[in-house]
Protein backbone atom coordinates (compact mmCIF):
# COMPACT_ATOMS: atom_id res chain seq x y z
CA UNK A 1 0.00 0.00 0.00
CA UNK A 2 2.74 2.44 0.93
CA UNK A 3 4.48 1.80 -2.37
CA UNK A 4 1.30 2.54 -4.29
CA UNK A 5 0.81 5.69 -2.28
CA UNK A 6 4.35 6.74 -3.11
CA UNK A 7 3.78 6.23 -6.80
CA UNK A 8 0.49 8.11 -6.69
CA UNK A 9 2.04 11.11 -5.05
CA UNK A 10 5.06 11.04 -7.28
CA UNK A 11 2.77 11.21 -10.31
CA UNK A 12 0.74 13.90 -8.60
CA UNK A 13 3.80 16.09 -8.08
CA UNK A 14 4.84 15.51 -11.68
CA UNK A 15 1.49 16.63 -13.06
CA UNK A 16 1.30 19.57 -10.71
CA UNK A 17 4.69 20.84 -11.79
CA UNK A 18 4.31 20.25 -15.51
CA UNK A 19 0.75 21.38 -15.94
CA UNK A 20 -0.16 24.66 -17.48
CA UNK A 21 -3.84 25.20 -17.52
CA UNK A 22 -5.97 25.77 -20.54
CA UNK A 23 -6.49 29.48 -20.74
CA UNK A 24 -9.90 30.65 -21.67
CA UNK A 25 -9.92 32.66 -24.83
CA UNK A 26 -12.37 35.36 -25.79
CA UNK A 27 -13.53 33.53 -28.89
CA UNK A 28 -13.86 29.95 -29.97
CA UNK A 29 -11.53 29.46 -32.89
CA UNK A 30 -11.24 26.31 -34.93
CA UNK A 31 -7.75 26.52 -36.37
CA UNK A 32 -6.90 24.93 -39.71
CA UNK A 33 -4.59 21.94 -39.81
CA UNK A 34 -1.15 21.96 -41.31
CA UNK A 35 1.89 19.73 -41.51
CA UNK A 36 4.07 22.22 -39.69
CA UNK A 37 5.50 20.83 -36.48
CA UNK A 38 7.07 23.91 -34.97
CA UNK A 39 5.80 24.45 -31.45
CA UNK A 40 4.67 27.85 -30.39
CA UNK A 41 6.86 29.63 -27.83
CA UNK A 42 5.25 29.93 -24.41
CA UNK A 43 6.23 33.40 -23.37
CA UNK A 44 6.20 36.83 -24.94
CA UNK A 45 3.40 36.26 -27.35
CA UNK A 46 0.85 38.70 -28.54
CA UNK A 47 -2.09 36.77 -29.80
CA UNK A 48 -4.47 38.07 -32.41
CA UNK A 49 -7.57 35.94 -32.61
CA UNK A 50 -9.83 36.03 -35.62
CA UNK A 51 -13.14 34.22 -35.32
CA UNK A 52 -15.15 32.76 -38.16
CA UNK A 53 -17.18 35.93 -38.58
CA UNK A 54 -14.04 38.02 -38.90
CA UNK A 55 -14.10 39.67 -35.50
CA UNK A 56 -10.70 40.47 -34.06
CA UNK A 57 -9.52 39.81 -30.52
CA UNK A 58 -6.24 40.71 -28.91
CA UNK A 59 -4.28 39.55 -25.90
CA UNK A 60 -0.74 39.53 -24.54
CA UNK A 61 0.86 37.54 -21.76
CA UNK A 62 2.65 38.87 -18.69
CA UNK A 63 0.52 40.64 -16.10
CA UNK A 64 2.84 43.61 -15.55
CA UNK A 65 3.03 44.22 -19.27
CA UNK A 66 -0.75 44.11 -19.53
CA UNK A 67 -1.04 46.91 -16.98
CA UNK A 68 1.57 48.98 -18.81
CA UNK A 69 -0.27 48.34 -22.06
CA UNK A 70 -3.62 49.52 -20.80
CA UNK A 71 -2.07 52.64 -19.28
CA UNK A 72 -0.49 53.43 -22.62
CA UNK A 73 -3.73 52.89 -24.49
CA UNK A 74 -5.55 54.95 -21.88
CA UNK A 75 -3.36 57.96 -22.46
CA UNK A 76 -3.73 57.52 -26.22
CA UNK A 77 -7.53 57.54 -26.05
CA UNK A 78 -7.80 59.93 -23.08
CA UNK A 79 -9.36 57.38 -20.77
CA UNK A 80 -8.11 57.23 -17.21
CA UNK A 81 -8.16 53.79 -15.65
CA UNK A 82 -8.21 53.26 -11.89
CA UNK A 83 -5.86 50.89 -10.09
CA UNK A 84 -8.69 48.41 -9.76
CA UNK A 85 -9.47 48.48 -13.45
CA UNK A 86 -5.82 48.00 -14.33
CA UNK A 87 -5.69 44.99 -12.04
CA UNK A 88 -8.83 43.56 -13.60
CA UNK A 89 -7.35 44.01 -17.05
CA UNK A 90 -4.16 42.21 -16.09
CA UNK A 91 -6.24 39.09 -15.43
CA UNK A 92 -7.95 39.05 -18.83
CA UNK A 93 -6.37 36.81 -21.42
CA UNK A 94 -7.88 38.26 -24.53
CA UNK A 95 -10.61 40.69 -25.32
CA UNK A 96 -12.36 42.02 -28.37
CA UNK A 97 -14.05 45.34 -27.97
CA UNK A 98 -13.45 48.95 -28.85
CA UNK A 99 -11.71 51.23 -26.36
CA UNK A 100 -14.84 53.20 -25.47
CA UNK A 101 -16.45 50.05 -24.07
CA UNK A 102 -13.39 48.97 -22.13
CA UNK A 103 -14.31 50.75 -18.89
CA UNK A 104 -17.75 49.12 -18.76
CA UNK A 105 -16.26 45.76 -19.54
CA UNK A 106 -13.71 45.98 -16.75
CA UNK A 107 -16.43 46.95 -14.26
CA UNK A 108 -18.28 43.70 -14.95
CA UNK A 109 -17.89 40.58 -12.88
CA UNK A 110 -16.23 37.58 -14.46
CA UNK A 111 -19.49 35.68 -14.84
CA UNK A 112 -21.12 38.63 -16.54
CA UNK A 113 -18.22 38.83 -18.96
CA UNK A 114 -18.61 35.21 -19.88
CA UNK A 115 -22.31 35.57 -20.50
CA UNK A 116 -21.59 38.57 -22.69
CA UNK A 117 -21.28 36.57 -25.85
CA UNK A 118 -21.48 39.35 -28.38
CA UNK A 119 -18.16 41.08 -28.11
CA UNK A 120 -17.93 43.31 -31.10
CA UNK A 121 -14.30 42.73 -31.89
CA UNK A 122 -11.54 45.32 -32.08
CA UNK A 123 -12.06 47.86 -34.86
CA UNK A 124 -9.48 47.49 -37.58
CA UNK A 125 -10.33 49.60 -40.58
CA UNK A 126 -8.84 52.66 -42.14
CA UNK A 127 -11.17 55.01 -40.22
CA UNK A 128 -10.48 53.63 -36.78
CA UNK A 129 -7.63 51.18 -36.55
CA UNK A 130 -7.43 50.33 -32.87
CA UNK A 131 -5.74 47.01 -33.43
CA UNK A 132 -2.80 48.84 -34.95
CA UNK A 133 -2.53 50.94 -31.79
CA UNK A 134 -2.70 47.90 -29.56
CA UNK A 135 0.10 46.20 -31.47
CA UNK A 136 2.32 49.27 -31.61
CA UNK A 137 1.72 49.98 -27.89
CA UNK A 138 2.73 46.41 -27.07
CA UNK A 139 5.78 46.76 -29.25
CA UNK A 140 6.79 49.94 -27.43
CA UNK A 141 6.60 48.13 -24.07
CA UNK A 142 8.76 45.24 -25.08
CA UNK A 143 10.63 44.39 -28.24
CA UNK A 144 10.56 40.73 -27.27
CA UNK A 145 6.93 40.16 -28.17
CA UNK A 146 6.20 37.95 -31.14
CA UNK A 147 2.97 38.08 -33.04
CA UNK A 148 0.79 35.02 -33.37
CA UNK A 149 -2.31 34.96 -35.52
CA UNK A 150 -4.91 32.41 -34.63
CA UNK A 151 -7.66 32.52 -37.20
CA UNK A 152 -10.61 30.26 -37.81
CA UNK A 153 -10.39 28.04 -40.85
CA UNK A 154 -13.58 29.46 -42.30
CA UNK A 155 -12.60 33.10 -41.89
CA UNK A 156 -13.02 34.92 -45.19
CA UNK A 157 -9.77 35.98 -46.79
CA UNK A 158 -10.46 39.75 -46.95
CA UNK A 159 -10.30 39.88 -43.14
CA UNK A 160 -6.90 38.21 -43.15
CA UNK A 161 -5.76 40.56 -45.88
CA UNK A 162 -6.84 43.55 -43.81
CA UNK A 163 -5.04 42.19 -40.77
CA UNK A 164 -1.87 41.47 -42.70
CA UNK A 165 -2.03 44.93 -44.24
CA UNK A 166 -2.31 46.48 -40.77
CA UNK A 167 0.68 44.56 -39.51
CA UNK A 168 2.61 45.38 -42.63
CA UNK A 169 1.99 49.08 -42.14
CA UNK A 170 3.62 48.72 -38.71
CA UNK A 171 6.57 46.98 -40.33
CA UNK A 172 5.73 43.76 -38.53
CA UNK A 173 6.58 41.29 -41.22
CA UNK A 174 7.27 38.13 -39.27
CA UNK A 175 4.58 36.31 -37.46
CA UNK A 176 3.34 32.90 -36.51
CA UNK A 177 0.17 31.39 -37.84
CA UNK A 178 -1.26 29.01 -35.30
CA UNK A 179 -2.45 25.70 -36.68
CA UNK A 180 -3.16 22.25 -35.39
CA UNK A 181 -1.29 19.20 -36.54
CA UNK A 182 -2.82 17.54 -39.55
CA UNK A 183 -4.31 14.14 -38.87
CA UNK A 184 -5.38 11.50 -41.32
CA UNK A 185 -8.99 12.50 -40.67
CA UNK A 186 -8.23 15.98 -42.01
CA UNK A 187 -6.72 14.44 -45.10
CA UNK A 188 -9.84 12.45 -45.75
CA UNK A 189 -11.89 15.57 -45.43
CA UNK A 190 -9.82 17.23 -48.11
CA UNK A 191 -10.56 14.46 -50.57
CA UNK B 1 4.65 -16.33 41.00
CA UNK B 2 1.16 -16.40 39.71
CA UNK B 3 1.01 -12.67 40.02
CA UNK B 4 4.23 -12.25 38.23
CA UNK B 5 2.94 -14.46 35.50
CA UNK B 6 -0.19 -12.36 35.34
CA UNK B 7 1.86 -9.24 35.15
CA UNK B 8 3.93 -10.75 32.47
CA UNK B 9 0.85 -11.53 30.43
CA UNK B 10 -0.46 -8.02 30.90
CA UNK B 11 2.77 -6.55 29.67
CA UNK B 12 2.62 -8.75 26.62
CA UNK B 13 -0.86 -7.57 25.68
CA UNK B 14 0.24 -3.94 26.14
CA UNK B 15 3.17 -4.43 23.82
CA UNK B 16 0.89 -5.96 21.18
CA UNK B 17 -1.49 -3.03 21.45
CA UNK B 18 1.38 -0.62 20.83
CA UNK B 19 2.39 -2.48 17.69
CA UNK B 20 -1.15 -2.28 16.34
CA UNK B 21 -1.40 1.45 16.88
CA UNK B 22 1.47 2.20 14.47
CA UNK B 23 -0.53 0.90 11.51
CA UNK B 24 -2.36 3.64 9.65
CA UNK B 25 -4.93 2.96 6.98
CA UNK B 26 -3.59 4.55 3.81
CA UNK B 27 -6.54 3.80 1.52
CA UNK B 28 -8.25 7.22 1.76
CA UNK B 29 -4.95 8.97 1.18
CA UNK B 30 -4.23 6.94 -1.94
CA UNK B 31 -7.78 7.63 -3.11
CA UNK B 32 -7.20 11.33 -2.69
CA UNK B 33 -3.88 11.05 -4.48
CA UNK B 34 -5.40 9.40 -7.49
CA UNK B 35 -8.30 11.82 -7.52
CA UNK B 36 -5.88 14.73 -7.74
CA UNK B 37 -3.88 12.96 -10.43
CA UNK B 38 -6.98 12.53 -12.55
CA UNK B 39 -7.82 16.19 -12.04
CA UNK B 40 -4.40 17.40 -13.13
CA UNK B 41 -4.30 15.01 -16.05
CA UNK B 42 -7.60 16.33 -17.34
CA UNK B 43 -6.84 19.97 -16.67
CA UNK B 44 -3.45 20.11 -18.38
CA UNK B 45 -3.04 20.93 -22.01
CA UNK B 46 -0.92 18.24 -23.46
CA UNK B 47 -1.07 19.24 -27.08
CA UNK B 48 0.55 22.58 -27.62
CA UNK B 49 -0.64 24.23 -30.79
CA UNK B 50 1.56 24.12 -33.84
CA UNK B 51 2.65 27.18 -35.68
CA UNK B 52 3.81 28.21 -39.11
CA UNK B 53 6.28 30.99 -39.42
CA UNK B 54 5.88 33.32 -42.33
CA UNK B 55 7.64 36.47 -43.29
CA UNK B 56 6.07 38.99 -45.61
CA UNK B 57 7.97 41.62 -47.53
CA UNK B 58 7.98 45.04 -45.95
CA UNK B 59 5.79 47.70 -47.44
CA UNK B 60 8.64 50.09 -48.11
CA UNK B 61 9.31 50.32 -51.79
CA UNK B 62 12.52 48.66 -52.79
CA UNK B 63 14.39 50.47 -55.52
CA UNK B 64 13.86 49.18 -59.05
CA UNK B 65 17.39 47.82 -59.30
CA UNK B 66 16.96 45.62 -56.23
CA UNK B 67 13.58 44.24 -57.13
CA UNK B 68 13.56 40.62 -58.03
CA UNK B 69 11.96 40.08 -61.36
CA UNK B 70 10.30 36.76 -61.88
CA UNK B 71 11.19 34.89 -65.01
CA UNK B 72 7.94 34.05 -66.72
CA UNK B 73 8.99 30.49 -67.46
CA UNK B 74 9.67 29.84 -63.78
CA UNK B 75 6.55 31.47 -62.44
CA UNK B 76 3.53 29.55 -61.24
CA UNK B 77 0.50 31.46 -60.10
CA UNK B 78 -2.02 29.91 -57.74
CA UNK B 79 -5.42 31.51 -57.53
CA UNK B 80 -7.43 30.51 -54.50
CA UNK B 81 -11.08 30.48 -55.44
CA UNK B 82 -14.27 29.67 -53.66
CA UNK B 83 -15.30 26.28 -52.28
CA UNK B 84 -11.71 25.06 -51.83
CA UNK B 85 -10.89 25.17 -55.53
CA UNK B 86 -7.51 26.36 -56.62
CA UNK B 87 -6.65 27.52 -60.12
CA UNK B 88 -3.16 27.59 -61.44
CA UNK B 89 -1.38 28.81 -64.53
CA UNK B 90 2.21 28.94 -65.62
CA UNK B 91 3.96 32.00 -66.89
CA UNK B 92 1.95 35.03 -67.83
CA UNK B 93 0.12 36.67 -70.70
CA UNK B 94 2.36 36.62 -73.76
CA UNK B 95 1.45 38.27 -77.07
CA UNK B 96 -2.22 38.70 -76.15
CA UNK B 97 -2.54 34.99 -75.45
CA UNK B 98 -3.85 34.11 -72.04
CA UNK B 99 -2.01 31.35 -70.17
CA UNK B 100 -3.95 28.16 -69.79
CA UNK B 101 -5.82 27.98 -66.51
CA UNK B 102 -6.37 24.69 -64.68
CA UNK B 103 -8.67 24.01 -61.77
CA UNK B 104 -7.89 21.52 -59.05
CA UNK B 105 -8.18 21.09 -55.29
CA UNK B 106 -5.95 20.64 -52.26
CA UNK B 107 -6.09 16.85 -52.15
CA UNK B 108 -2.79 14.96 -52.48
CA UNK B 109 -3.71 14.04 -56.04
CA UNK B 110 -4.55 17.60 -57.00
CA UNK B 111 -2.29 20.58 -56.73
CA UNK B 112 0.53 18.60 -55.18
CA UNK B 113 0.98 16.39 -58.23
CA UNK B 114 1.45 19.41 -60.43
CA UNK B 115 3.85 21.19 -58.07
CA UNK B 116 5.94 18.07 -57.56
CA UNK B 117 6.19 17.63 -61.31
CA UNK B 118 7.32 21.21 -61.76
CA UNK B 119 9.74 20.99 -58.87
CA UNK B 120 11.07 17.60 -59.98
CA UNK B 121 14.72 18.64 -60.24
CA UNK B 122 14.86 20.01 -56.74
CA UNK B 123 13.08 17.00 -55.31
CA UNK B 124 15.52 14.69 -57.05
CA UNK B 125 18.51 16.60 -55.68
CA UNK B 126 17.11 16.52 -52.19
CA UNK B 127 16.58 12.79 -52.49
CA UNK B 128 20.20 12.36 -53.51
CA UNK B 129 21.36 14.53 -50.68
CA UNK B 130 19.42 12.44 -48.23
CA UNK B 131 20.97 9.19 -49.41
CA UNK B 132 24.38 10.82 -49.22
CA UNK B 133 23.62 11.87 -45.67
CA UNK B 134 22.57 8.35 -44.77
CA UNK B 135 25.96 7.19 -45.96
CA UNK B 136 27.32 9.58 -43.33
CA UNK B 137 29.01 11.82 -45.83
CA UNK B 138 27.50 14.96 -44.36
CA UNK B 139 27.07 16.23 -40.86
CA UNK B 140 23.70 17.60 -39.74
CA UNK B 141 24.76 21.24 -40.11
CA UNK B 142 26.25 20.71 -43.53
CA UNK B 143 23.16 18.88 -44.65
CA UNK B 144 20.95 21.80 -43.68
CA UNK B 145 23.24 24.17 -45.55
CA UNK B 146 23.17 22.05 -48.69
CA UNK B 147 19.43 21.66 -48.43
CA UNK B 148 18.73 25.36 -48.33
CA UNK B 149 21.22 25.92 -51.16
CA UNK B 150 19.31 23.44 -53.32
CA UNK B 151 15.98 24.99 -52.49
CA UNK B 152 17.19 28.46 -53.37
CA UNK B 153 18.59 27.47 -56.74
CA UNK B 154 17.79 29.76 -59.63
CA UNK B 155 16.18 27.01 -61.64
CA UNK B 156 13.56 26.26 -58.99
CA UNK B 157 10.05 27.48 -59.72
CA UNK B 158 8.65 30.57 -58.06
CA UNK B 159 5.09 30.41 -56.81
CA UNK B 160 2.82 33.39 -56.45
CA UNK B 161 -0.12 32.75 -54.16
CA UNK B 162 -3.04 35.02 -54.91
CA UNK B 163 -6.08 34.59 -52.73
CA UNK B 164 -9.36 35.89 -54.03
CA UNK B 165 -11.91 37.47 -51.70
CA UNK B 166 -14.05 34.34 -51.95
CA UNK B 167 -11.42 32.08 -50.46
CA UNK B 168 -11.09 31.32 -46.76
CA UNK B 169 -8.15 31.28 -44.39
CA UNK B 170 -7.88 27.49 -44.56
CA UNK B 171 -7.11 27.68 -48.28
CA UNK B 172 -4.17 29.95 -47.62
CA UNK B 173 -2.79 27.60 -44.96
CA UNK B 174 -3.28 24.64 -47.29
CA UNK B 175 -1.42 26.46 -50.04
CA UNK B 176 1.45 27.28 -47.67
CA UNK B 177 1.47 23.64 -46.62
CA UNK B 178 1.86 22.53 -50.21
CA UNK B 179 4.89 24.80 -50.50
CA UNK B 180 6.47 23.04 -47.53
CA UNK B 181 5.59 19.59 -48.83
CA UNK B 182 6.91 20.27 -52.31
CA UNK B 183 10.07 21.95 -51.01
CA UNK B 184 9.35 25.21 -52.74
CA UNK B 185 11.33 27.87 -50.98
CA UNK B 186 10.56 30.79 -53.21
CA UNK B 187 6.96 31.80 -52.89
CA UNK B 188 5.09 34.97 -52.13
CA UNK B 189 1.61 35.96 -51.07
CA UNK B 190 0.51 38.59 -53.53
CA UNK B 191 -2.66 40.62 -53.93
CA UNK B 192 -4.88 39.35 -56.68
CA UNK B 193 -4.83 41.36 -59.91
CA UNK B 194 -7.84 42.24 -62.12
CA UNK B 195 -6.21 40.15 -64.84
CA UNK B 196 -6.40 37.06 -62.62
CA UNK B 197 -10.02 37.71 -61.73
CA UNK B 198 -10.86 38.00 -65.43
CA UNK B 199 -9.08 34.77 -66.12
CA UNK B 200 -11.01 33.01 -63.38
CA UNK B 201 -14.35 34.40 -64.54
CA UNK B 202 -13.62 33.37 -68.11
CA UNK B 203 -12.67 29.89 -67.01
CA UNK B 204 -15.82 29.48 -64.96
CA UNK B 205 -18.11 30.52 -67.79
CA UNK B 206 -16.37 28.15 -70.17
CA UNK B 207 -16.74 25.19 -67.88
CA UNK B 208 -20.04 25.70 -66.17
CA UNK B 209 -19.42 23.02 -63.59
CA UNK B 210 -15.70 22.66 -62.95
CA UNK B 211 -15.18 18.95 -62.52
CA UNK B 212 -12.68 18.87 -59.71
CA UNK B 213 -13.19 15.25 -58.75
CA UNK B 214 -11.50 14.06 -61.92
CA UNK B 215 -8.11 15.39 -60.87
Amino acid sequence: MTAMCDVAFLLLTFFMLTSNFTKKEAAVVNTPSSISEIKIPERNMMLILVDSKGKLFFGIDGQENRIALLEKMGTLYNIAFSQNELKEFSLINSFGLPMNQMKNYLAMKEEERESLSGMGGIPCDSMDNQLKNWVSATRSISKEYRIAIKADQSTAYPVIKKLMGTLQSLNENRYNLITTLETSADLEQKL
Amino acid sequence: MAEIGKNHRKGATKRRAKKLSTRVDFTPMVDLGFLLITFFMLATTLNKPQTMEIALPSKEKTPESEQTTVKASKAITLLLGKANTVYYYEGTRVNEVDPELHATNFSPGGLRQFLLKRNYEVMEKIRNLRTEKEKKRYSEGEYEKQLSAIKKEKSAPIVLIKASDESVYKNLIDALDEMAICNIERYAIVDIAPFDLDLMAKFNTLTKAPDVSKQ
